[in-house]
């Protein structure tokens, strides 16, 4: 299949429609409201429906309908409006309904910038709404695998009937690349049996609920939604790493900031320093085992994030105290320079190369 | 022997939590006869909110889904849009509907979004113990009103059925109380024609019946009957406020 050039937010857009979406709420904040234009253009050829809610809390509720209605349903926003979605999100997990979640980030605290962040990193990966939930946060570099992850996100969405997020940054959101539509590689599903569509008269009425009101229940509850996130972070961790095996030292980057990472590793190595980069595709369920493989001689991890270092806290769980572990970051929107990046690495060499 | 009256098929065998004197039993049957009658149990969904009617999912016998707090409407329109052609109710209280839940009733209703909405208000929360609601009365005491309402101090309170007749989508809204045997019967007969106005696909119903709290107001379940006849119905007079002939 031929290439197409196409902006990140419509591409996912368009991977959505791929994948069988046919529900999008959403409401409109920047740098991600050209996924919901698409969708408003786009749905209706299919015949889907597209619906513009009057906030985000409202968008992250009717996604919970459909979802409790048996649909592919998604929802997009950035930082702030993700921010007012995590009621939604946490009812969604302790009613354990699918449905596919993505956040542009932006800058923050409060109304932040517009410009491209990772801030967003303990709020998509520890929860963000009340409760003991989790979800697969998928943490796209380019355009072609933003694709990709958005195809196969509705499916593992479907698989554990849990939401499932993709997590990128205003810079992913508005670059074009070049992408190829491939067909998906499709998971068994089972039939949506627990789905609200009318009982028809012939079985009894199918209830989408996260109260229960006993302890007891509740505790059962949560201990089969904890069985279920085992069996996610056994199955669905994901990662790209290079030369970790032979090197001096290890940056552990994700999405935009991973792509800045490689052009410094290029220049390093072309110096002669020995750099080796893990790029956490899911960043819950973190790679953790992935770190096990670093060079037990290396001088230490440089994590490197559009933040105030968030990853960081799992850099340092997955090495268990065995690397020292420093972090470079810009926040505001700025992003870090390959050259930044050097200088950094070298401080960790302590001249001694 | 001939049947006079049985239990309606459009309720569950579960029996239900509510206290005393509560006339959520009262709506719940209405609503459950007026499901049967139509004869779309079978493809009804319901919503049930946060508060009171939080179990509502487990008393009516369809598919039900439960929504966080005053989000029923936005619940259902996800519900509608994936299937417009069953039948999509939200059952909620006055604390979920007429606070936390303004933004979502209004914006369905603007929408003309063709679900039906049954709205309890009994001018008090009830499930957390009594506080104040946007629809307790002024003078009227609540645990987070020790000394009574004040207008001062809290504004009047809403009227939700007179705010969302101003709204065009809204094409059926109707108050009644169920104080009373005429009155019970005038409330399941507006919810017949709230619920046939989504049948036709006319937009947004909703019936607004005036409910009694003897637990939260203090009062014997006789009493509560009289003091929504002598309270609530001055402020929240009983009628039709808005029908599909009144729809451009």
């Amino acid at each position: 299949m031929t290439k197409v050039l196409m902006k990140g937010n419509e591409a996912i857009g368009a991977a959505a429609i791929q994948a069988g979406c046919k529900y999008f709420f959403g409401y409109p904040i920047t740098p991600q409201s050209e996924l919901p234009e698409y969708m408003s253009r786009e749905l209706p050829k299919v015949g889907g429906v597209f619906l513009q809610a009057e906030s985000e809390v409202a968008a992250i509720n009717m996604v919970y309908g459909a979802a409790g209605a048996g649909a592919r349903v998604m929802t997009s926003s950035s930082s702030p409006g993700m921010a007012l979605k995590q009621e939604g999100i946490s009812y969604i997990a302790g009613a354990e309904l699918p449905c596919l979640l993505v956040n542009i980030m932006r800058g923050g605290p409060g109304l932040g910038s517009i410009q491209p962040s990772q801030t967003d990193y303990f709020q998509a990966t520890r929860g963000g709404g009340n409760g003991d939930y989790r979800m697969v946060v998928f943490a796209p570099a380019d355009v072609q695998e933003l694709v990709d992850l958005i195809i196969e996100g509705f499916d593992i969405a479907d698989q554990y009937k849990n939401p499932v997020m993709v997590l990128g940054d205003g810079m992913i959101g508005q670059m074009m690349e070049p992408v190829e539509f491939k067909t998906p590689v499709k998971r068994e599903l089972a039939e949506k049996d627990w789905a609200t569509v009318g009982t028809g008269g012939n079985r009894k009425p199918n209830i989408i609920n996260s109260l229960y009101i006993a302890a007891e229940d509740l505790e059962a509850h949560n201990i089969k939604l904890q069985a279920k996130y085992k069996k996610m972070r056994e199955n669905e961790s994901r990662v790209e790493s290079y030369n970790i095996e032979d090197a001096d030292v290890v940056i552990a980057a994700y999405g935009t900031t991973s792509r800045i990472a490689k052009t410094a590793i290029a220049k390093l190595e072309k110096e002669g320093y020995k750099v080796g980069l893990i790029r956490p595709i899911t960043l819950w369920p973190y790679p953790f085992d992935e770190f096990k493989k670093i060079n037990p001689n290396c001088k230490g991890i440089l994590t490197v994030e559009m933040n105030n270092g968030q990853m960081i806290d799992d850099v340092k769980i997955a090495v268990e105290g065995k690397f020292p572990v420093s972090f470079y970051g810009r926040t505001g929107g700025m992003v870090p320079t390959p050259d930044a990046i050097i200088e950094h690495v070298k401080k960790i060499y302590g001249g001694d190369r | 022997m001939t049947i006079v009256f049985e239990k309606t098929n459009g309720l569950t065998d579960v029996q239900t939590h509510y206290c005393p004197g509560c006339t959520h039993g009262i709506v719940h049957r209405l609503v459950g006869e007026v499901l049967v009658e139509l004869g779309v149990l079978d493809k009804a969904i319901g919503v049930a909110p946060v508060g009171c009617s939080v179990f509502a999912y487990n008393y009516f016998n369809c598919d039900m889904q439960q929504a966080a707090h005053g989000r029923a409407p936005a619940v259902a329109t996800g519900i509608k849009r994936v299937h417009p052609d069953n039948f999509v109710f939200t059952y909620q209280g006055d604390g979920d509907l007429a606070s936390i839940g303004t933004a979502e009733i209004v914006h369905a209703a603007h929408r003309g979004e063709k679900i039906s909405t049954i709205f309890i208000n009994n001018a008090i929360y009830g499930m957390t113990g009594g506080q104040m609601a946007p629809t307790t009365l002024i003078g009227q005491k609540a645990t987070t009103a020790p000394l009574g309402r004040t207008e001062e101090h809290s504004g009047r309170p809403i009227k939700v059925s007179e705010m969302l007749a101003t709204i065009h989508g809204a094409a059926f809204v109707e108050r009644v109380a169920v104080n009373n045997p005429a009155n019970i019967r005038k409330a399941k007969k507006a919810i017949k024609e709230c619920f046939q106005i989504q049948l036709e696909g006319k937009g947004f119903g909703i019936v607004e019946v005036l409910s009694t709290c003897p637990t939260n107001w203090g009062l014997t379940a006789p009493e509560a009957m009289k003091w929504l006849e002598e309270n609530m119905m001055p402020y929240y007079p009983l009628g039709n406020y808005r029908r599909p002939e009144e729809v451009e």
